[in-house]
């Protein structure tokens, strides 16, 4: 049973070779699943489609959102401690993790 | 003054943007789009801001100096907001910006973000009244007991103003992120896309739009495509283009039906299913559809290509452009930092015998169609002497790399020209790198 086993490998690995020499993409695949060998077969899924669609930080919920805000305003003291130590657990993006949100209208540097 | 399109030499003219290499998200560029006559130039950032430029009357006893650039307007066209329904921030990135054609003094534009159109009005004020009856000249309120005498207010000049006023605000239409507008031929109608949905606006009116497109699966575990691109015809109203993640266009006719599902042409290059590999689709995913100036083809860029297709033929395209067939060999990597995802935008001289993409390393391509010629150009601060010649830049795909040429694995992959304009009638080129914009010059024998 072991030798049928083998067989198969090999002739497998005769198709990625040739595949190799044929397309450079098909190359860029086998690399690609060697190194996420969990990796889906289709990537166009609707899974990563759907993902696709909800583009942009999510919260929890507004609570959340305007709790992160609010601690953030207040961290702007010098005494705080770095917020960082403060996210436990969850991942729950916050907005000092996020790009400075202006709070006042600053002049593009294409105009000046 | 139309160049044919051969023996075109490319000089540096202007760049705009923050020379120091700390690039604040706010200033990455993320639109550019020249208006119908090539005097205005606006770009759009992600920091929701809109910058117009405009072109300084030429000089003629220097004809060889084209005329410049200078800022007219700039003003902040979206801002933040949260959807405290889906808990979602949304982005005041300025995804498109589109020109009305000009039908008065003032000007005209559109501006998206994800989820909000806006029109915006540009009007130039040179001149104020003075000698108001119950005003004095600095604002404050006469006492009317003191007026013994009427007179007309005149009006004087005054230093040219340029005022930007939000017109209307077309909102709440789209469930998902708006990639496109297209301003429609008729000049009262416009179209805006999102990832599922096309809708048909009138301009006047902001609280109804009609929805022309809808993919949306009942169930959203058959999503298999989505929407990434749409425009409206330049000359027949009734006609426009929709292209998807799996690399097809839809051409749709209004007058057929009122919801265009069904579409009038399918455009699609067929594909060799053994060459089929797992980044197959998300390459063919179009970026950027483009129709020709006279109407009778459009342009397509995917991920690796540039393709023209004749409007009278569906099933494959008259001519494909490679961009950077050498990335090919790197998809894994390009999969892995994203940069598979990046979408192009391409754009076509004024009179359709040139095209242009960017790629990376601050590198863009133009593809001459009639003399099939192609080149690759450079935007970067070293060659940004007033008038310099840019040098065609080559990438070497492997074995010995001459002198001049840049090897694949030294490619910069952070520095991206997404965003690229040509002047309606002129070759002058408007290139944006991830915070500059730079202005590029056919030099004028």
């Amino acid at each position: 049973m072991s030798e049928e086993v083998e067989e198969t490998r090999t002739s497998e690995e005769q198709q990625e070779m040739e595949d190799k020499v044929i397309s450079p993409e098909k190359s860029e695949e086998a690399k690609l699943k060697a190194r996420y060998p969990n990796l889906g077969a289709k990537p166009g899924g609707s899974e990563f489609l759907r993902k696709r669609l909800q583009k942009g930080q999510k919260y929890f919920d507004s609570g959340d959102y305007n709790m992160a805000k609010a601690k953030m305003k207040n961290k702007q003291l010098p005494s705080a401690p770095t917020e960082k130590t403060e996210i436990t657990g969850g991942h729950i993006p916050t907005p000092q993790d996020l790009p400075q949100r202006k709070t006042s209208i600053v002049a593009s540097k294409l105009a000046g | 003054r139309m160049c044919p399109g051969g023996d075109m030499q490319w000089c540096f003219s202007q760049v705009k943007g923050a020379i120091d290499d700390d690039v604040a998200e706010a200033d990455i560029i993320s639109t550019v789009e020249f208006n119908h006559t090539g005097e205005l130039l606006a770009t759009g950032d992600k920091g929701g801001r809109v910058v117009i430029f405009q072109q300084e009357i030429e000089n003629k006893n220097q004809p060889q100096f084209r005329s410049e650039y200078n800022v007219y307007s700039t003003f902040q066209s979206h801002e933040p907001e949260f959807d405290y329904l889906k808990s979602l921030e949304i982005e005041e990135k300025i995804n498109k910006i589109r020109w009305l054609p000009q039908k008065n003094a003032a000007q005209f534009l559109l501006s998206t973000n994800d989820k909000t159109i806006k029109l915006w009005k540009i009007s130039e004020r040179d001149k104020r009244p003075e000698g108001y009856n119950l005003k004095e000249e600095d604002g404050r309120y006469k006492d009317p007991n003191t007026i013994t005498s009427l007179r007309v207010p005149v009006l004087k000049p005054m230093d040219l103003m340029v005022e930007a006023s939000p017109r209307r605000v077309f909102a709440n239409a789209h469930t998902y992120h708006i990639n496109s507008v297209s301003v429609n031929s008729d000049n009262e109608t416009y179209l805006s896309a999102d990832d599922l949905r096309i809708n048909l606006w009138h301009l006047e009116i902001t609280d109804r739009s009609f929805n022309i497109v809808d993919i949306k699966p009942a169930n959203m575990e058959e999503l298999t495509e989505v929407i990434t691109a749409a425009e409206f015809h330049p000359h027949q109203c009734n006609t426009f283009v929709y292209s998807s993640s799996k690399g097809t266009i839809r051409l749709c006719d209004m007058r057929v039906s009122a919801l265009c599902d069904k579409h009038s042409k399918l455009f699609e290059e067929p594909e060799d299913p053994s060459n089929r590999s797992f980044f197959s689709e998300i390459i063919s995913s179009i970026s950027d559809v483009k129709f020709s100036h006279n109407g009778r083809y459009m342009m397509t860029r995917d991920y690796l290509s540039v393709k023209i297709w004749d409007l009278n033929m569906e099933n494959r395209p008259v001519e494909t452009y490679q961009v950077h067939e050498y990335l090919r060999s790197k998809l894994c990597s390009l999969y892995e930092n994203d940069c598979i995802f990046d979408k192009f935008e391409c754009c076509w001289n004024g009179n359709d015998s040139v095209v242009m993409t960017g790629s990376y390393n601050n590198f863009f391509r133009m593809f001459d169609r009639g003399h099939r010629r192609d080149v690759t150009l450079e935007a970067s601060r070293e060659n940004s002497k007033p008038m310099q010649v840019l040098k065609p830049r080559k990438v070497c795909t492997g074995g010995k790399r001459k002198k001049d040429e840049i090897s694949v694995d030294s490619l910069d992959f952070n520095k991206k020209i997404l965003h690229t304009a040509w002047h309606p009638q002129d070759n002058i080129i408007a290139v944006a790198t991830t915070n500059n914009l730079y202005i590029f010059q056919d030099k004028v024998n």
